[in-house]
């Protein structure tokens, strides 16, 4: 093994501890964005390329090609360049640039889906296989689901969630073949495998099939390594080596998994380690710094995986999540902003924005000035960004070396991963409880136990008193469904390649959610402060409501209705605790809706607050559209009031800003801006996604989408090109609160 | 605490996130009535004595002190309207209060109203007192604002200097109207050598309150005069600037 002598020797030369080598040589900066580079001419050239095949994916209707004979895998595909010449930073998922690649083992009638979408079948002998041999997880999770677990999927009370695509949100650990090199981790591997022993009982076994795979897809990696005539058994000895070995680690998991969320982790710093060492020796430039993290995200941009329409349902815009967490600070006080968390934000400049990887800034507000208003002005200029609050996450975990899985949940890296549970519709849940527990579209019956049939003007006890029933209800179905999704993905799709770079055995929690609690809050708050009657159809069931009188309504910060939504998220979460995980998972939960907020409308009946049947949710934890009307502050402050403790998977908030609103110059809308997060972090608020534009961009994207490639958008914990959003999507964000100032 | 039972203030709209009514960011409160009728008046809804909402002193404090992390050093609350003086006594009693808390207070007014109240506020409460200057004669005063207190107004603003506590003054621009070479003669005149004044801002007439006259059924005054050029603008400030300190 070849040694890095000029590090310093630590609890990471003897065990796997990225952290502590981070600790040890991490050089943190507190000056401002003047030392940033401009891209290089082979930088452009690549990126020009790029484009060229963007726009020809966007002209074949999202797909600019497809393997439908190969079931992919770390090594099944020939290497892919995009410019071998130009490339200083080599690995594409195919073989070719932005080839798409068949995941089958998530379910195989998605593949065939997706692929009859653009007029196209899997080989026969693919099919063959998929069809006669090999059980998928979704087949698995089939045989499991019980009657009532597939009413609320089907009715949409549970929605979204991973039982027929690939489940995401684990964060593999991807520095470890930076630091250590693949022959290390393997050694290491066999000795925890070794020390699983005996009595063999079911969760005894399982441990040590999954390690036997992990220890196959390290070997796999440095076969990929090989391929591009690299070897990444041994540690990087130098910058650009540590950022290829950091994205070929990542390029494995994203070649053999196509989870919804296939976040990266928080890299920049740990490679601003080996970049800063080289520039000290005087092995390489500033341009050669940034051409390396300019190479590396565009890499990351061309990320691809096969999806259905109706995926982009609740994931519009064919995100991958590549999420990249840069900022925050270390437990001993120190920043962990380097040079590189800039560069990494320089090459929205360098390249143009764009909504991948998804960076997300770990604001605290001890972060120095100079990143802090970089990340304002970076903000300003291209809605690319979101924020997540570090004060908030590390002291309340104890944690200083995390990433976030896709949107905005905190997870520790190589130490604890997540099975993702997607969300329970609350709004819906809501109407049961004055629908004698039916469902108010199909009259379905639910929930047992719930007698409400009145005409009168409802009575918020009574209706309180049973949407607790119904929550009760739900929560076990939801818990029991997570169950078998998870149990059936370790079976049948398990993460090899991801698990292989996180420790064995980690901490696992279990990702539920909720959808539409600004209309259950507004709900409420109606039924308690004006009068509201539902109106009932032949069945019975609620079709609208007449409501008399106004109410307080979530986003002003007003605490009558404000504290409702509090209340519920507490009452949910506290549910959904009572239940037995697989594996001895934890339960978490998070207030987040992703674009799926559409489709949530479009599944609900109307609601007590005046919302029509079908109308959109509010994404996340947003109050609903229009109805903040006391500015932008309030709107955030009744946010922060939901406790990060009820919902620490993440509450997410997006908020749309008209530039001018912001101030005069740009001098003042940095100021403007980085004390608006100062104040919304302070408050102990988790997320938040900031655009700053105008609607008039927005609708000149929606007329001539060609001259609007770029321009990126944050929705729901994630960012999006905007023209590729469907009509609806896009209609819904523009209906949203745009905060102007008066 | 004075005015102890004024507890109350009857407003028209809050804004948690303003930056064009004094320092930072700010907490407005819009409140309902105004003494005068200013043909341009962009609220033309805050004006009538009627309408509005009753709300508690006591929770317009809360409010501001949930919004306190945002305000950092410089911002805080300001009073805008309708006319504040309007509502003294009251905002005697909430300044009070938000300076107990350390919270910068601002009144955004025409300075026109005598009152024992607002006397207290101007010399005392008011961390920031924003004057707005409708005209420079008497005559164009009368016609702009429906109202002859020109020299209401210069007696509260020398009130404020003597006070020595900090003030704005705000004059807003239009077109054929507030334009004239002697109008700006007449405000460095008058206040070059004021000792306290921070600020003099330019307001350039805009015509984004033309539809809420047109929804209130009210004819506006000066429909067909458009906003003033850039241009002029930046003429009219650079000429202060020579006079005053600060001219944004």
């Amino acid at each position: 093994m070849v040694q890095l002598s000029d590090f310093k020797a630590g609890a990471w030369s003897n065990t796997i501890d990225v952290k502590d080598f981070i600790s040890l040589h991490i050089t943190p900066y507190t000056g401002n964005s003047s030392f940033l580079v401009g891209p290089t001419e082979r930088t452009t050239q690549l990126w020009n390329i790029c484009c060229n095949a963007l726009k020809e994916e966007r002209e074949r209707n999202g797909l600019r090609s497809v393997d439908t004979k190969t079931v992919s895998s770390i090594t099944a595909f020939a290497p892919g360049y995009i410019n071998k010449d130009l490339e200083i930073i080599v690995g594409l998922q195919t073989d070719e640039l932005l080839k798409r690649a068949m995941k089958p083992h998530g379910g195989f009638n998605i593949v065939k889906k997706a692929l009859a979408e653009h007029g196209l079948t899997p080989s026969d002998t693919i099919t063959e296989c998929f069809t006669k041999h090999v059980k998928t997880h979704n087949d698995g999770v089939f045989d499991a689901y019980t009657t009532e677990i597939r009413k609320l999927r089907s009715l949409g009370f549970l929605t979204g969630l991973p039982d027929n695509y690939g489940r995401g949100r684990i964060i593999g650990d991807y520095r470890r073949v930076a630091l250590y090199g693949i022959q290390r981790l393997i050694e290491e591997k066999n000795k925890d495998l070794d020390a699983i022993t005996s009595p063999m009982t079911d969760a005894t076994i399982r441990l040590r099939e999954e390690v036997s795979e992990q220890i196959r897809a390290l070997y796999a990696m440095i076969a990929l390594g090989e391929m591009y005539g690299l070897d990444i058994s041994r540690p990087a000895q130098n910058a650009q080596e540590a950022v290829q070995w950091t994205y070929l680690a990542y390029l494995a998991a994203v070649k053999e998994q196509d989870g919804a969320a296939m976040s990266l982790g928080s890299v920049s710093t740990f490679l601003d380690i080996f970049i800063e060492r080289d520039l000290q020796a005087g092995r390489i430039t500033e341009t050669q710094a940034q051409e390396y993290i300019d190479q590396f995200i565009m890499k990351l941009r061309m990320v691809r995986h096969l999806r259905m329409e109706t995926y982009e349902q609740i994931f519009a815009g064919d995100p991958t999540w590549v999420t990249e967490s840069i900022g925050g600070v270390l437990l001993d006080g120190r920043s962990k902003v380097t040079k590189t968390s800039f560069r990494f934000l320089q090459t929205l400049y360098n390249i143009g924005p764009s909504p991948e990887p998804n960076i997300t800034i770990l604001w605290s507000n001890s972060l120095p000035q100079g990143f802090k208003e970089f990340c304002a002005q970076v903000s300003i200029e291209t809605s690319s960004i979101q924020y997540e609050n570090d004060d908030l996450m590390r002291s309340s975990t104890n944690c200083d070396d995390y990433g976030i899985a896709c949107c905005v949940s905190m997870q520790e890296l190589g130490k604890h991963i997540q099975f993702f549970g997607a969300r329970a519709n609350l709004a819906k849940t809501l109407l049961l409880a004055i629908n004698n527990g039916k469902c108010e579209i199909t009259g379905t019956q639910i929930v047992e136990g719930i007698s409400y049939e009145s005409n009168d003007y409802l009575d918020y006890e009574t209706v309180l008193a049973h949407f607790k029933t119904a929550m009760i209800s739900i929560a076990r179905v939801y818990s029991d469904a997570i169950n078998i999704i998870h149990y059936m993905h370790d079976t049948y799709y398990y993460e090899k390649a991801q698990m292989a770079l996180i420790d064995t055995n980690p901490k696992i929690n279990v990702a539920y959610g909720i959808a539409g609690l600004s209309i259950v809050a507004d709900s409420l708050s109606a039924i308690k402060y004006a009068k509201v009657k539902p109106i009932r159809n032949e069945q019975g069931l609620t079709v609208d409501f007449s409501i008399e009188g106004d109410f307080p309504k979530y986003g002003n910060d007003d605490d009558r209705v404000d504290f409702i939504a509090r209340d519920v998220v507490h009452f949910f979460n506290t549910e959904l605790a009572k239940f037995p995980l697989y594996k001895n998972a934890l339960p978490t939960m998070s207030v987040l809706t992703i674009t799926s907020n559409v489709m949530y409308g479009l599944k609900t009946g109307a609601t007590p607050d005046g919302r029509a049947y079908g109308e959109a949710f509010a994404p996340g934890a947003n109050p609903m559209h229009g109805r903040d009307t006391h500015g932008v502050i309030a709107s955030l402050n009744s946010v922060a009031k939901i406790h990060y403790e009820d919902a620490k998977d993440g509450i997410s908030n997006t908020i749309s800003l008209i530039p001018k609103s912001l101030g005069k110059s740009m001098e003042e809308r940095v100021a403007n801006l980085v004390q608006i997060l100062t104040g919304y972090f302070s408050c102990n608020a988790q997320h938040l996604n900031i655009n700053v534009l105008d609607k008039k961009t927005l609708q000149a994207a929606m007329k001539n989408p060609e001259q609007y490639p770029q321009l990126t958008i944050r929705v729901s914990g994630y960012a999006v090109n905007f023209v590729r959003l469907t009509l609806d999507q896009q209609k819904e964000v523009l209906s949203r609160s745009f905060h102007e100032s008066l | 605490m004075r005015f102890p039972n004024n507890n109350t203030l009857t407003i028209h709209s809050l804004e948690s996130f303003g930056i064009h009514d004094g320092p930072g960011i700010r907490f407005v409160i819009f409140l309902q009535a105004c003494n005068m009728r200013c043909i341009y008046c962009h609220n033309p809804d805050t004006i009538q004595i009627h309408g509005g909402t009753v709300v508690s002193i006591e929770s317009l404090v809360e409010r501001a002190e949930r919004m306190k992390p945002y305000f950092a050093d410089k911002g805080g609350v300001t009073v805008s309207g309708g006319e504040p003086m309007l509502q003294a006594k009251a905002l005697v009693h909430f300044f009070e209060l938000l300076s107990q808390k350390n919270i910068h207070t601002n009144i955004d007014t025409n300075g026109t109203i005598r009152s024992e109240a607002s006397h207290i506020l101007l010399s005392e409460c008011a961390d920031l007192v924003m004057f707005d200057i409708k005209a420079t004669t008497h005559k164009k005063f009368l016609d702009i604002t429906g109202t002859n207190k020109l020299d209401a107004l210069l007696v509260n603003i020398a009130l404020r200097e003597a006070a020595k506590k900090p003030y704005w003054l705000r004059y807003v621009l239009i077109p054929g109207i507030t334009d004239s070479a002697q109008s700006f003669q007449w405000l460095i005149d008058s206040f070059r050598h004021a000792r306290y004044l921070e600020r003099v801002e330019i307001l350039p007439y805009h015509t984004l309150g033309v539809q809420k006259w047109k929804s209130l059924g009210m004819k506006y005054a000066l429909e067909g005069v458009n906003p003033p050029t850039d241009e002029s603008i930046q003429q009219i400030k650079t000429l202060l600037r020579s006079y005053f300190q600060h001219v944004p």
